[in-house]
């Protein structure tokens, strides 16, 4: 073999790995989709079937049993809600830590950090009862709070990473140039921040809309995520392969769509400060 | 009567007193250049006056106003960063007008006045463009003309020059000089660089350890420094500082008497090399650095002292010539044990501090 064919050949058993990487990740995804739109006796048959009369039949059946709509608003509003909220806090928290940081700055966010490090289980109980008491056992408000906390520190942290990309003399040069507080943070702030706030947005809205610890545990029939729809069809009364598929696939689909869109910001969200 | 101010100001970071206690005066339309080591405090009173930083103590008076606890946009006054601080995401346009839009001006007289600075300092064509795709040299052009647009009562500049190659460091020095003889403003100029600072300033302010060391126009603290330290800050090369009793033959013709632990300070250019046996005193070349305009001589005394000679005219020295060492005894300084100026009389030694 010459050597251009050996490059050949290596290319060739690059590409095929990279397909194999690429549809072995995909598989259960894209099995689940298939499922969806299968009866369930399609669902269950030895051997699996790739090829069917694809049916609406469980989508029917999903809305019909559950209302849908109902978790889907819900999923929406928690997630847009703790982010928006989420945001707010974590915004000022950042820029001071980064422009008026002190001994223990960096101390503060390692130990933000580290109330990540707990398994959420561990703070059940105490969650479980204060929501009782205050009486928002299965409301949003509960989920927006828990959503908006749980997502805090790594909001904090990624602002931070992103708003110490800013000299603090364009901050100083403003002030000098006569701008109030206000304005310095409407007028040079945010928008050499923007890119900083879309991607931490936009992650935690994925966090949040995929959220499942909470949301099970926390609400019922009111206040459910989409998280808590499809736990609904993995039910005591047996799986419903195709059910639990359609259900699925209604639920991740809002999402996966708008992380498609958005899949360059995140990334470049997450690689922030990386490199340099 | 005194434009800006400064009565007792103390600044400290925790425990580290970086300002010690400055007072100073600058009159309306002066150029004054604040010029220090490293660590001086030269950047922090700056800030200070600008209100970035807040004093710990002392005031600071504009145009008969205690402005001390004004914060930096209520001050009225100018900055020209060293590192520029432009605003990454507005045009050149928009740098420049930021702050006269903030200060709702009227459009017209915004375009107008942005139009005029950019008119002097060469950026008409650039004003469209954002500051990354500028150089250096335009960018320092910017954040100057967005500190004249606004005609504040003071400009500060922090070491404006010091991220440009030598060759535009020169240019824009004489530029800013330029500006201020055209403008006319009152500015404070922060510089670790003495030649700025002497070719720049109406006054110049040394400072040290937080303390201001002299104050007065270059060549009066070239030619009467208060002490050692600004002696020997002012001037390239150095001035010679040499212990007295390493020049022991010094004086032999002239009758002085220098008493011991004082120093002898001498500039380059009155440092005279001649024939190996003429002189107050021999000496050896060490280095002989030819800069064509001037010649530097280093030369060692047999006593072990350093000295460093200027002269104009080139030279045929070499290296380990032996040579004789003339000092014109009217222009040497003479400094005590601690470093301050002292005058000596012919005929007997008096000192007096300044």
């Amino acid at each position: 073999m010459t050597q251009l064919q050996i490059n050949m050949a290596v290319q060739v058993l690059r590409t095929m790995l990279a397909w194999a990487t690429a549809l072995l990740l995909f598989f259960p995804l894209g099995w689940l989709v298939l499922t969806a739109f299968k009866t369930e006796l399609q669902a269950i048959s030895v051997p699996p079937l790739f090829f069917f009369k694809p049916t609406l039949e469980n989508f029917s059946i999903v809305q019909e049993r559950s209302d849908y709509m109902l978790y889907a608003q819900n999923s929406l509003i928690t997630s847009v809600a703790s982010t928006a909220l989420g945001l707010a806090l974590a915004f000022p928290a950042a820029y001071s830590m980064v422009f008026f940081s002190g001994k223990h700055t960096k101390d503060i966010l390692m130990w933000m950090l580290s109330t990540k490090m707990m398994p959420a289980v561990g703070a059940l109980v105490p969650i479980y009862v204060i929501a009782q008491v205050s009486g928002l056992l299965d409301s949003r408000t509960a989920l927006i709070i828990i959503f908006t906390l749980s997502n805090l520190p790594i909001m904090v942290w990624m602002l931070y990473s992103h708003l110490k990309e800013i000299p603090g003399e364009i901050l100083e040069a403003s002030r000098m140039d006569g701008a109030t507080l206000w304005q310095e943070f409407r007028l040079v702030l945010l928008p050499l921040t923007m890119g900083g706030l879309a991607s931490t947005g936009l992650l935690c809205l994925v966090l949040s809309w995929n959220e499942a610890f909470w949301s099970l545990n926390l609400t019922a029939a009111k206040a459910g995520t989409l998280a808590a729809l499809i736990a609904q069809y993995s039910s005591p009364e047996g799986l419903f392969w195709a059910k639990l598929s359609a259900a699925s696939f209604m639920a991740i689909g809002p999402i996966v769509v708008f992380g498609w869109f958005s899949q360059k910001q995140l990334v470049q969200g997450l690689t922030f400060g990386a490199v340099k | 009567m005194a434009y800006l101010q400064l009565r007792g100001i103390e600044k400290s970071f925790g425990e580290a007193r970086v300002i010690k206690g400055v007072d100073l005066e600058i009159k309306q339309g002066e150029f004054v250049v604040f010029v220090g080591p490293s660590g001086c405090g030269k950047s922090t009173l700056l800030r200070l006056i600008a209100g970035l930083e807040v004093a710990t103590a002392g005031s600071i008076i504009l145009e008969g106003r205690d402005i001390t606890n004004q914060p930096s946009s209520k001050r009225d006054l100018a900055m020209v960063f060293q590192s520029y601080a432009l605003y990454p995401h507005m045009s050149v346009y928009e740098n420049m007008s930021f702050a006269l839009k903030l200060a709702k001006a009227d459009p017209a007289v915004i375009k107008d006045k942005v139009g005029r600075a950019a008119k002097i300092l060469n950026l008409n064509d650039y004003l469209q463009r954002t500051p990354k795709e500028l150089s250096g040299g335009q960018r320092q052009r910017v954040a100057i003309g967005r500190a004249i647009v606004r005609a504040p009562k003071v400009f500060l500049f922090d070491e404006p020059l010091s991220n440009l190659d030598a060759a535009l460091r020169g240019q824009t020095r004489i530029e800013i000089a330029k500006l201020h003889r055209d403008l006319g403003a009152t500015t404070i100029y922060v510089t670790h660089d003495q030649v700025e600072a002497m070719t720049l300033a109406d006054r110049v302010v040394v400072l040290r350890d937080g303390l201001v060391e002299q104050v007065g126009t270059p060549l009066e603290l070239y030619d009467r420094p208060a002490n050692q330290f600004v002696a020997q800050f002012i001037g390239t090369p150095r001035m010679n500082v040499i212990s007295a009793a390493k020049i022991p033959s010094f004086g032999k013709d002239s009758k002085i008497k220098v008493p011991d632990g004082w120093f002898v300070g001498l500039r380059p250019e009155n440092v005279k090399l001649v024939p190996e046996n003429e002189g107050h005193f021999r000496a050896k070349v060490e280095l002989v650095e030819a800069l064509g305009a001037e010649t530097l001589i280093y030369v060692s005394t047999e006593q072990g002292a350093q000295l460093v000679a200027r002269q104009t005219d080139r030279t045929h020295l070499v290296v380990d010539a032996k040579v004789g060492v003339q000092i014109d005894t009217a222009t040497a300084h003479f400094f005590d044990a601690l470093g301050r100026i002292a005058h000596i009389n012919h005929s007997n030694v008096a000192e007096e501090k300044v």
